[in-house]
């Protein structure tokens, strides 16, 4: 009752309205809306890119880009650089970690607000500027991966390198600022009694993943500035010609470029294990085990950069180092799989659409896990290195898993963020469309890689035709189950059951974000909720 | 109504498998080119070098390894799907803990990684160099084609570029995208030494049956070996983003006997001594 009332105050005094609600925001989750909807616009922007791939890559010969090739090539930079930086850490950690983070934990808000909006519009410039890139002269054409020399002035002389290198500078702004927030407001703005080991893994997760931003983000932004005087004032950090080595990059690439792919999946695995230990009606199992297991792959996922560089020349020694510590996140990762399964043991699991999810995602990261466990070996990679193996491992592991992990989150918390629950039977079925589509997508690829097809490539030996209609095949069917979660999305705020019930999940919804009421009022835990001392999860807030 | 769509996905199904016989058929009709995949193939090319040789033989303990965790691990979330949902099983446990296990799956996966890792290390060991080279052949990429040189042969160098798909003649058994007009030639049954660099972007010099895979890196000569087994083409692709045409940048060997190989060195080396200057050379001073 007393949420009621507080509601209806601040509904109508402690806030601005219409675009100054937005643009200047300070609250987090009006934030936490905004990046979900900037990563909403841009997975449009990534699929389109992605769709457009597959669409040439249907066939055997240059359908759409003949004499274009560099626009191909400046599409698969830009895929890469709109899914990672702009959809999936928008998405998991502005979106969920901001809306979540701080009801979790009992805290009013974010440690600084204004900074949060900051970082927001920091990334939502950043994302201009990434897709301007494209228009930019020839575009892109660098993979990813931005490597000197091709990435350099002589090889790409436009602007749009320019362009991509000062977007990625401004996202990384936006999460370093990020990241500090997130560490100071779970150190400090916990509510009583909730200590680090009674905190629900879903901000056990941002807590690694802000400490993985803070220490790989500036990494990159040290190269990327390299880059750019390189570029444009003369230097030689990468040129040989100057004394310079293109391996530099490299290596401090994927010093920030292996954490990376930790700061995309870390927050998936918080926001499953909440999933099933919702729809299980059990607590985590293991949840010490759980919470420095990703501890520990944040923590090994530094020292094992250079298994993305087993071609690039470097010796057989570091080549051995590499494949041994790299196998050892397999450790780790299996803890987390197994912990799973066993909060579902012995449960009573509700075959919710994010449980569904969480379902999904254990199968698609166990498929992409074990293909990890191959090519962690730098002996197999004279085989496997750049060719579609890869891009069908990481896909499952990373990029599809991490999309399962937030269509699951969605649909665990849009009642909590919009006060309208989803249509149960349109989201099974988009589940099972969405499922089925990325399947027959990316399971083939592994054939294509065994076989030897090269990646980054918009034309293929004819022999490679059949497998890549199936995956082109497969790449439609996931269209129309893209399409389809759009269309759950404006029917849930069109259609969809009003929720006034704090706890729409029952039982097994034990974190703090059930216990204020659908849709979480603007300002909530004014009055810090105290946790009691029962075990790792919360007791009620008193009335 | 519901009769018509059954019949209609049969229809596609046996379409899909009448494909899938006919465009096996057409692979074993075509002539065999050793070094080359096949339509449909779901595994790594043929091994016909002896680190490609280990590469399947530690690729398929792997395939073992990892299916079996997939198989157990799918399988036992599928148990569980089965045997604790809310109609089967109304009422959860509470269990939260059990050393014993936690320790078991931390203690068993150690144990399957030392099982993988010494193959690999032994893998790793005897694919990085070769022990006693008995010639060398240097590679450079190139914006977009490679070239050879044979410092041992009279420092005998030529460029390799690919055929544009127009010119293509499948007959004398070219292959789109994978054939060149000078193709490498070397000698079957001998450990060569392969040095591989490049005069401008990042390139990767790599043939799946044997393999090859090394960076091409401008200020850089990297090592890597080869020794084939039979003779017979094989084919590969740079694989390494390297621009435009990164896609059109095949690579070509032809493994001969050694007297073959032998007298083609002689003719090539009139062959291509008409050169002015290889290609190489031309595009440096061009540049200055
Ligand atoms: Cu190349």
């Amino acid at each position: 009752m007393a949420y009621g009332a507080a509601v209806a105050h601040d509904e109508h005094d402690h806030h601005p309205h219409g675009w100054k609600r937005w643009v200047y925001s300070t609250n987090h989750k009006d934030i936490g809306t905004m990046y979900i909807v900037l990563a909403l616009i841009a997975a449009i922007v990534g699929g389109v890119l992605s769709w457009w791939m597959r669409l040439e890559l249907t066939e055997p010969g240059l359908q759409f880009f003949d004499g274009e090739t560099q626009l191909y090539n400046a599409i698969l930079t830009a895929h890469g650089f709109v899914m990672v930086f702009f959809v999936v850490m928008p998405a998991m950690i502005g979106g969920f970690g901001n809306w979540f983070v701080p009801l979790m934990i009992g805290a009013p808000d974010m440690a600084f607000p204004r900074m949060n909006n900051i970082s927001f519009w920091l990334t939502a410039a950043g994302l201009t500027l990434m897709t301007l890139s494209l228009f930019v002269g020839a575009g892109p054409g660098t993979g990813w991966t931005v490597y000197p020399p091709l990435s350099s002035l002589a090889f790409h002389p436009d602007a749009s390198v320019d362009f991509g290198i000062l977007a990625l500078h401004l996202a990384g702004a936006g999460s370093i600022l990020g990241a500090i927030n997130f560490i100071v407001t779970i150190f400090n703005m916990r509510a009583p009694g909730m200590t680090l080991h009674r905190m629900p893994l879903f901000v056990w997760a941002m807590l690694v993943t802000a400490f993985l931003l803070l220490l790989a983000v500036p990494v990159l932004a040290g190269a990327l500035t390299m880059l750019l005087t390189d570029r444009n004032f003369g230097t030689a950090f990468f040129a040989v010609a100057g004394g310079g080595d293109p391996l530099l990059w490299q290596h401090l690439f994927w010093f920030f470029g292996h954490p990376e792919v930790y700061i995309i999946i870390l927050p998936a695995f918080g926001i499953i294990s909440q999933i099933v230990s919702t729809f299980s009606k059990k607590p985590v199992f293991g949840y010490l085990g759980m919470a420095y297991a990703m501890v520990a792959i944040g923590v090994v996922g530094f020292i094992v950069w250079a298994h993305h560089m087993y071609t690039s020349g470097i010796g057989v020694n570091a080549r051995a180092y590499f494949t041994a510590a790299t196998l050892i996140i397999a450790v780790p990762t299996g803890v987390k799989i197994f912990s799973w399964l066993a909060t579902m043991w012995g449960g009573s699991i509700e075959f919710k659409a994010p449980m569904m999810y969480a379902i999904g995602f254990i199968w698609l990261f166990v498929l992409g896990g074990v293909t990890g466990v191959v090519l962690a070996n730098a002996g197999i990679d004279f085989a496997l290195h750049d060719t579609y193996y890869v891009v069908a491992h990481f896909h499952y592991v990373m990029a599809i898993a991490a999309i399962f992990a937030m269509f699951g989150g969605w649909y665990y918390w849009i009642s909590k963020m919009s006060g309208r629950q989803y249509s149960e039977g349109l989201a099974k079925v988009q589940f099972w469309v969405f499922f089925i589509g990325v399947n027959v997508l990316f399971f083939p690829q592994h054939f294509l890689g065994l076989a030897g097809m090269p990646r980054r490539i918009p034309d293929y030996p004819d022999v490679y035709a059949g497998w890549n209609f199936v995956s082109s095949v497969g790449a439609a069917i996931t269209v129309v189950g893209t399409l389809m979660f759009y269309y759950v999305i404006w029917h849930t705020y069109r259609y969809g059951k009003t929720v006034s019930d704090a706890n729409p999940w029952g039982e097994g919804a034990t974190t703090l974000e059930w216990s204020v009421p659908s849709p979480a009022p603007f300002h909530t835990h004014e009055e810090l909720p105290v946790i009691g001392p029962t075990g790792h999860h919360h007791s009620k807030p008193a009335e | 109504m519901r009769r018509v769509s059954l019949e209609t996905v049969f229809g596609l199904i046996a379409l899909l498998v009448v494909g899938l016989v006919l465009s096996g058929g057409a692979a074993t009709a075509a002539e065999p080119v050793p070094g080359l995949s096949r339509p449909w193939e779901i595994g790594m090319q043929p091994a016909h070098s002896p680190v490609m040789e280990r590469v399947h033989e530690f690729h398929n303990l792997l395939l073992v390894i990892i299916t079996s965790i997939v198989v157990f691990v799918l399988g036992l979330l599928g148990f569980i799907i089965i045997r604790f949902n809310a109609r089967r099983n109304p009422v959860p446990s509470k269990t939260t803990h059990n050393t014993l296990l936690e320790v078991v799956w931390t203690a068993v996966p150690i144990m399957i990684l030392i099982v993988i890792a010494i193959p690999s290390m032994r893998l790793l060991f005897f694919a990085n160099k070769a022990e006693t080279p008995e010639m060398t052949l240097k590679v450079i990429g190139h914006q977009w084609y490679w070239s050879y040189a044979y410092p041992d042969h009279g420092d005998l160098t030529f460029d390799s570029l690919p055929i544009a798909d127009s010119e293509i003649d499948v007959k004398a058994g070219q292959v789109r995208l994978l054939s060149v007009d000078n193709p490498v030639v070397v000698p079957v049954g001998t450990q060569i030494q392969v040095l591989v660099s490049s005069d401008d972007v990042i390139h990767n010099w790599a043939v799946p049956s044997l393999a090859l895979k090394k960076d091409a890196t401008p200020g850089r000569v990297n090592e890597t070996w080869v020794q084939i087994n039979t003779e017979g083409t094989y084919y590969g692709m740079c694989s390494e983003l390297c621009g435009v045409n990164h896609y059109f940048m095949p690579i070509e060997i032809r493994a001969v006997s050694k007297e073959a190989f032998a007298s083609w060195v002689e003719e090539a080396k009139q062959k291509f001594a008409s050169r002015p200057q290889p290609a190489v050379a031309a595009a440096q001073s061009s540049e200055q």
